[in-house]
């Protein structure tokens, strides 16, 4: 995205005037033609359901329709802050978001370093193939594996075991569930995030190792002074999109895996939109919970990006 | 480079490699546990607790009771389906948009940058999509709700806008001058020019498409239009294999009811097998383009 910047500065001798736009329609409308049905797609698919978020401030009945419903003003919003899971479901989003930055973020960027100073090609290629594989397996197949695991005969369980006197099912029990959530998700992901560094790790200069060999440096020096240096634009891009997406915990694992046994840790902003809106069809409360979590998402994003911006010059925009 | 190698160096790459050994293990085990179970003799691995690590009583039985059952036969040809039109569809919006969104001197590309880019920071949420999506655009429980609304993804088309932008100007300007259009350039220039980041992107649609069950569970009703994962998800996660089997597929229940019950479990671990095997088929053929995909897309995207 920075790149887009550079753009725009090239071109800001550019004036949106009558003459230019005719003058550049004229020279480029085949290229236009190949956006539109790119346009018309965010259009029909993704804008179109933005103005849909009208629904939050309404009582939507599917049967007058959305340009019809009364507007009810913030009556959803108040509900849902008085709501009794309002305080549980924030406190399970936020959880499971900060576990996976603080342990599957810094794992992955750990990964990467230590594959990189494997030398064996054969074996680095091996690890990779290997390691990228769970996540080309579908969620739907890991949850039904995840369920087998955790039956009170499964491996996990058993493995629990080992460490615990728990022979339940490992699904049943609130306190596992985030554990498992995180570690699942580690399991399917480390591998395939790690590409990214280990891309922006095979994209420093050797040369870069050489001189500090010179200088005397060590292997902590060299990982200190220049790899991780070097990774630290994808570190922070990573981490400024993560913080953007902290309050959008993927529902698909959790929809597919809890149970009223362990809403208590499970369930979360999403997973209740799915359940309220799609299931119980209270489509105007469940918009506005929907409403207020793309906006804090969309907040912390552009916080994010500004911290990003002033302590490391480093931006998505 | 020749270089000393220290005690601690030595050290420090032992352990290195046990742990990336243990990683290894990590990731395949699960896999290999469903893998040996499904072969196994059923009352066996009934019996099991703990990882199964190899094959016993080695059986084709229950991937014979899975290749009886309808629904994942339907599953499997619907998603077929759907995989290949909207990757198709898909991939042709996207490599039109990159193409248009690499050009310099267009007046209006960092608008239709940002109508993009815009969508993948703020969305309308799961609601307003499903009412739009049923009500507005009345496409309930029709297959192009499983194709049309999911087939673009601006992660996708960021890569291959900037590989395309990697290329030499002076490429498309000759081809210009020699008097070709911009769908010429593309399709007979620029594409055969970006093969691996084509392949790349080529996968991440069809592994999403393939896997995806969610945008199904929520707008089709008609089983017949039920892709592949959502059959699985009625098996593995909801979990009612004996009627699944038994209710919708000619299975001859009076022989099959007692090896139904038994089978369970490993029906389920045959279907896992099946489902997720022509993915891993695919997949390492392209594997060796990634690294430059993912870069390009995710660091100047």
């Amino acid at each position: 995205m920075k790149e887009r910047k550079n753009q725009k500065a090239d071109n800001g001798y550019k004036k949106y005037t009558k003459a230019a736009i005719r003058k550049d329609f004229k020279r480029n409308y085949i290229i236009y033609l190949m956006a539109l049905p790119t346009v018309i797609y965010f259009i029909l698919f993704a804008y179109l359901p933005m103005s849909g978020l009208i629904m939050a401030f309404q009582d939507y009945k599917p049967k007058i329709g959305i340009l019809k419903s009364p507007l009810v003003g913030t009556k959803h919003f108040v509900a849902f802050f008085h709501d009794p899971f309002f305080f549980r479901l924030v406190r399970n989003t936020f959880m499971i978001s900060v576990w996976e930055l603080l342990i599957a973020f810094p794992l992955t960027i750990i990964f990467a370093l230590l594959l990189n100073e494997i030398r064996s090609k054969v074996f680095k290629r091996t690890i990779q193939t290997i390691s990228y594989m769970p996540y080309f397996i579908s969620m739907v197949v890991v949850a039904g594996m995840i369920i087998d695991f955790c039956k009170s005969k499964g491996v996990l369980t058993q493995l629990v075991g080992l460490f615990t006197n728990n022979t339940q099912n490992i699904l049943s029990i609130p306190s596992y569930w985030r554990p498992l959530y995180i570690g699942s998700g580690i399991w399917q992901g480390i591998g395939f995030g790690s590409i990214i560094y280990v891309a922006a790790l095979a994209g420093i200069d050797q040369q870069l190792y050489e001189a500090a060999v010179i200088d005397g440096a060590n292997r902590w020096k060299q990982t200190w002074y220049v790899t991780l240096p070097g990774i630290s634009t994808t570190i922070v891009i990573m981490l400024i999109l993560k913080i953007g997406s902290m309050m959008s915990v993927g529902y698909e694992k959790t929809i597919l895996l809890y149970n009223s046994q362990i809403y208590d840790t499970a369930d979360i902003i999403s997973s209740y939109v799915y359940r309220k809106g799609l299931l119980d069809f209270n489509y105007g409360y469940s918009s506005a919970v929907s409403f207020f979590n793309s906006v804090i998402n969309f907040v912390l994003l552009l916080m994010a990006n500004k911290c990003s911006k002033k302590f490391t010059d480093t931006s998505l925009f | 480079m020749r270089r000393h190698v220290s005690v601690s160096r030595r050290i420090f790459e032992i352990i290195n490699t046990l742990l990336f050994i243990g990683v290894i293990l990590a990731c395949i085990l699960p896999v290999w546990h469903v893998v040996c179970a499904s072969f196994s003799d059923a009352g066996w691995v009934i019996g099991q607790s703990g990882l199964i690590w190899r094959i016993k009583g080695f059986t084709l039985k229950g991937y014979m009771l899975v290749f009886q059952n309808k629904d994942l036969i339907t599953g499997y040809l619907n998603t077929f389906f759907y995989v290949i039109t909207a990757t198709a569809l898909g991939m042709l919006l996207t490599v039109m948009a990159a193409y248009a969104l690499s050009r310099k001197n267009v007046l209006w590309a960092n608008a239709i940058m940002f109508i993009i880019t815009f969508t993948m920071m703020f969305n309308g949420g799961m609601i307003a999509y499903y009412i739009v999506i049923t009500k507005g655009l009345h496409m309930f429980d029709t297959r192009l709700a499983l194709i049309l609304p999911v087939c673009f993804s601006a992660y996708n088309m960021i890569i291959v806008r900037t590989a395309m932008v990697g290329l030499p100007e002076s490429l498309v300007e000759s081809a210009k001058l020699d008097g070709a259009g911009d769908f010429t350039i593309l399709f007979k220039i620029v594409l055969p020019l970006m093969k691996a980041t084509i392949a790349t992107v080529i996968l991440y649609y069809v592994v999403a498409h393939w896997n995806s069950w969610f945008q199904a569970s929520i707008f089709l009703r008609d089983r017949a239009k039920y892709p592949l994962q959502l059959v699985l998800k009625e098996i593995l996660v909801t979990g009612d294999v004996s009627t699944t089997m038994t209710g919708s597929s000619n299975v001859n229940t009076s022989n099959f009811s007692g090896d139904l019950i038994l089978y369970k479990q490993t029906v389920k671990y045959c279907i896992i097998v099946v489902s997720t095997l022509p993915i891993f088929i695919f997949y390492p053929f392209v594997q060796k383009h990634f690294e430059s995909g993912v870069m390009i897309g995710a660091i100047k995207g």
